[in-house]
């Protein structure tokens, strides 16, 4: 997929110019805590996204807001399948009460509005999880056929043509089984796909939850802290997934990770949280420089930032050559 | 220095061990007994008997004696040779033995028990010399059957989607009483008999009744899903466990509509399609120019059952390679995960509630035509529990381990009952079938040390690449609820 091209010349960044996610003033309180104060941020079609902080900042309340397993509090989180919507599509699709207003060439989704499973199923957005949720009992290959259950529930007839054994079904599983063996390939799993996945090493298991996730043809893949574990070879392999996996099926990416090597190197939009607000957001470089960040990180005061940034930016440097941050 | 250590210290530790674990043992047995004659002090020590009309005391100390003295023996024999620490730890890992057994013998097993159970009633029949003499023979297997065909409903629920339901026995009185209540209904027997004739309901009620008795039970299913979905574990159990008490106690009640604790009696019975088993010139035997014998009905329900659990095993095997089937063990596995792929977890449980409850209402059918009548007191929670216990005996997700465990507990419990020529080793007034729950209990704590995830432990995978590999029980989960 390409990016659009026009808005970018006119020196927008692209995660304005054709955002394929839009977190509109997000709240998330859980009693009288506030995880996820007015947050607001925008992810671009076709991008890395990095969503960074320090321990206890909400990343992962916002991951879950945005895939359905929390209903936030309040705020808006709009996903668009093709082009972005205009604010007139947005606003009469908000207040019309609709979860959707699915279009021929582009479609748009509140996802504040829909439970787990559509947000998955119906607005195509995948996830993996930070402590890893695999099915360990069934083998990869049978993970990578549960990925693809609503595709083969047609197929299948609801069971009905499945249990008889009509015609349509058994191509159906043949088409399904050669997606999977794709991304077993992909994932380098080919070998190992008749054994259960509770077998597999830690970075296997991380990669099979990646490849499982894909296999549900998401536009947008969120994951959270996929290098997290990782030794640096393996670091070094799942950038070179992911690229791959945005380069040849244009998914957007949007990922929560501590470990700097992959942040710097893949992402192309930074998004920093600190105790639920953003702080920083754009580029890795200018995030990166950014002395709120840097204060929220060491946890030093604002005025003493300057003294020392020089500090930090070789610490920095020093976590991109692939050291755990 | 650790060296030299290391080196002078084995000898005095290879001449102590046999005193010092031959001390420990003993020293271990005698506290043991001494904990068996608390506890059996006052269980055996004393015995309650009526002197002159009152109650008084008897003391037992020569039993007592006996019991501590095999508990104190016993121990002392397991310490010095299973439990010895000079005992080389088993190293097996892997499969153990039942595994591969199961992996060498498995394709073998299932044909040869198939012929086996469609051969039954002609073995049972040659074996006892005679049809009428193998009666009780071919009830029994009816008996096995039927809970066979119930355990793998509850299979589907407990096994494959990983939802503990302790009131299974709810969708088989639905289905008994669907039976019961449509067979013996007047309004429909005056409306058939307008224009199919007279006999038309009592010979058919069974075949139509059968789908219907399915239909309603799964649909009961449904019913008892919602309210549960969003609960887990100990909660769904607890609900469930209701929700089959409230079943019977309705059944109790309702007098006007199911008969009350009384029941429904003379149910019509099975026909062969239409054609009922009387000995007049149109009954079966006269067909088929037998002669007749109320035999027939029997093995012919024998066969009824064996063609529905058949059924039931075969739909479920079908059904787990499907999409369907894959979200019920997806569902067992993660529930969360399921969700995060799309998966519509609602319509998974209801789904796999309506099934094995579908099942259980037609096993609950057969059993209303079988017996001729139902009440209230044949769905009591203990056919639940009998029922959960095989499914957990047999190895969760299990078939083959399933239809083990239930003919072993059926056939077990009935073969207690034929024990006569104990009676001549422990005298006259001994009666072995009072024991029966003893040995039950038995051979759960025993099943539940040695393979704690049932019979068959191992989980076939649904569809493989290159290699059917069982997958071990250590990476399949029990599910949550």
């Amino acid at each position: 997929m390409a990016p659009s091209p026009s808005p970018a010349a006119a020196g927008l960044p692209n995660w304005e110019a054709d955002p394929i996610l839009a977190v509109e003033h997000l709240f998330m309180r859980f009693g009288g805590l506030i995880a996820v104060n007015d947050l607001s941020f925008k992810v671009g079609r076709g991008d890395i996204t990095a969503l960074i902080g320090p321990n206890g900042a909400g990343k992962t309340t916002v991951f879950n807001c945005i895939t359905g397993f929390y209903k936030p509090s309040e705020g808006r989180l709009v996903l668009a399948h093709g082009h972005a919507p205009t604010a007139e599509e947005l606003a009469r699709v908000t207040l019309i009460g609709e979860r959707a207003l699915v279009g021929r060439k582009s479609s748009v989704y509140l996802l504040e509005r829909m439970p787990d499973y559509r947000v998955s199923g119906e607005a195509k957005v995948a996830r993996t999880f930070q402590n890893i949720r695999l099915f360990t009992g069934m083998t990869v290959l049978e993970n990578l056929m549960v990925a693809q259950h609503n595709t083969l529930m047609v197929a299948s007839g609801f069971s009905l043509k499945g249990l008889f054994g009509l015609p349509g079904w058994n191509a159906a599983q043949r088409a399904a089984t050669e997606k999977a063996k794709y991304w077993m390939e992909k994932v380098g799993l080919t070998d190992r796909a008749d054994d259960p996945a509770g077998d597999l090493p830690y970075g296997a298991q991380r990669r099979l939850e990646i490849a499982r996730a894909m296999c549900s043809d998401p536009i947008l893949l969120c994951l959270d802290e996929p290098a997290a574990g990782l030794n640096p070879r393996e670091s070094l392999e799942l950038n070179n997934l992911l690229r791959s996996v945005r380069a040849e099926h244009g998914t957007s990416i949007l990922l929560i990770e501590h470990d700097m090597s992959v942040v710097m190197e893949i992402s192309d939009h930074v998004v920093v949280l600190d105790y639920g607000t953003k702080i920083s957001d754009g580029t890795p470089e200018a995030v990166k420089n950014d002395p709120r960040v840097i204060a929220a990180y060491l946890g030093v005061d604002e005025d003493a930032v300057e003294e020392v940034e020089a500090e930090i930016d070789a610490e920095i440097a020093a976590h991109s050559t692939g050291a755990h941050s | 220095m650790a060296v030299q250590l290391a080196e002078t210290a084995p000898p005095p530790a290879k001449a102590s061990p046999s005193s010092s674990v031959m001390a420990h043992a003993f020293k271990d047995a005698v506290i043991t007994g001494l904990i068996a004659l608390g506890l059996f002090t006052p269980l055996i020590g004393f015995e309650t008997v009526i002197i002159d009309g009152a109650l008084g005391l008897d003391y037992r100390p020569g039993t007592l004696a006996v019991m501590v003295g095999i508990i104190f023996v016993g121990r002392l024999l397991l310490n010095l040779t299973v439990w010895s620490p000079n005992r080389k730890p088993s190293v097996r890992s892997g499969p153990t033995i039942f595994d591969r057994a199961g992996t060498t013998i498995g394709p073998a097993v299932k044909p040869l028990l198939l012929a086996f159970a469609v051969g039954f009633p002609f073995i049972a029949a040659f074996a006892m010399g005679g049809m009428n003499e193998s009666r009780y023979l071919i009830d029994l297997g009816i008996l096995i059957l039927t809970y066979v065909m119930l355990g793998w409903g509850l299979n589907i629920v407990v096994g494959l989607a990983g939802l503990l339901d302790l009131g299974y026995v709810a969708f088989y009185a639905v289905g008994a009483y669907t039976y019961a209540l449509l067979a013996t209904s007047a309004p429909i027997n005056d409306f058939f008999a307008g224009f199919l004739g007279e006999t038309f309901w009592a010979n058919w009620a069974f075949w139509i009744c059968l789908p219907m008795a399915g239909v309603f039970a799964g649909m009961w299913g449904m019913m008892l899903g919602f309210p549960v979905l969003r609960l887990r574990g100990d909660y769904l159990a607890i609900v469930t466990l209701a929700f089959g008490e409230i079943i019977r106690l309705v059944l109790i009640n309702w007098v006007d509509f199911t008969g009350g604790g009384a029941g429904i009696a003379s149910i019509p019975r099975a026909t062969f399609f239409g054609v009922p088993f009387t000995a007049g010139e149109n009954g079966f035997a006269a067909l088929f120019g037998l002669q007749f014998n109320p035999m027939h009905r029997i093995i012919f329900l024998y066969f009824v059952i064996l063609a529905l659990a058949l059924i039931t095993a075969f739909a479920t095997v079908r059904l787990r390679r499907l999409p369907v089937g894959r979200a019920w063990e997806a569902l067992r596995e993660d529930e969360i995960a399921c969700r995060s792929l799309g998966i519509n977890t609602t319509n998974v449980k209801l789904s796999a509630f309506a099934t094995g409850a579908m099942f259980g209402g037609f096993a609950g059918c057969f059993f209303a035509v079988r017996a001729g009548f139902v009440s209230p007191e044949s769905f009591t929670f203990d056919i639940s529990a009998m029922i959960l216990a095989i499914v957990v005996l047999g190895g969760m997700g299990s078939q083959i381990g399933v239809a083990v465990a239930a003919a072993v507990m059926i056939g077990g419990m009935e073969m207690l009952r034929n024990l006569g020529f104990l009676n001549q080793i422990f005298g006259g007034d001994f009666d072995p079938s009072l024991y029966r729950m003893l040995i039950f209990g038995f051979a759960m704590v025993a099943i539940m040390v040695w393979k704690p995830r049932g019979l068959v432990s191992t989980r076939a995978p649904t569809i493989f690449l290159k290699e059917r590999k069982a997958v071990s029980g250590d990476h399949v989960k029990e599910g949550h609820g």
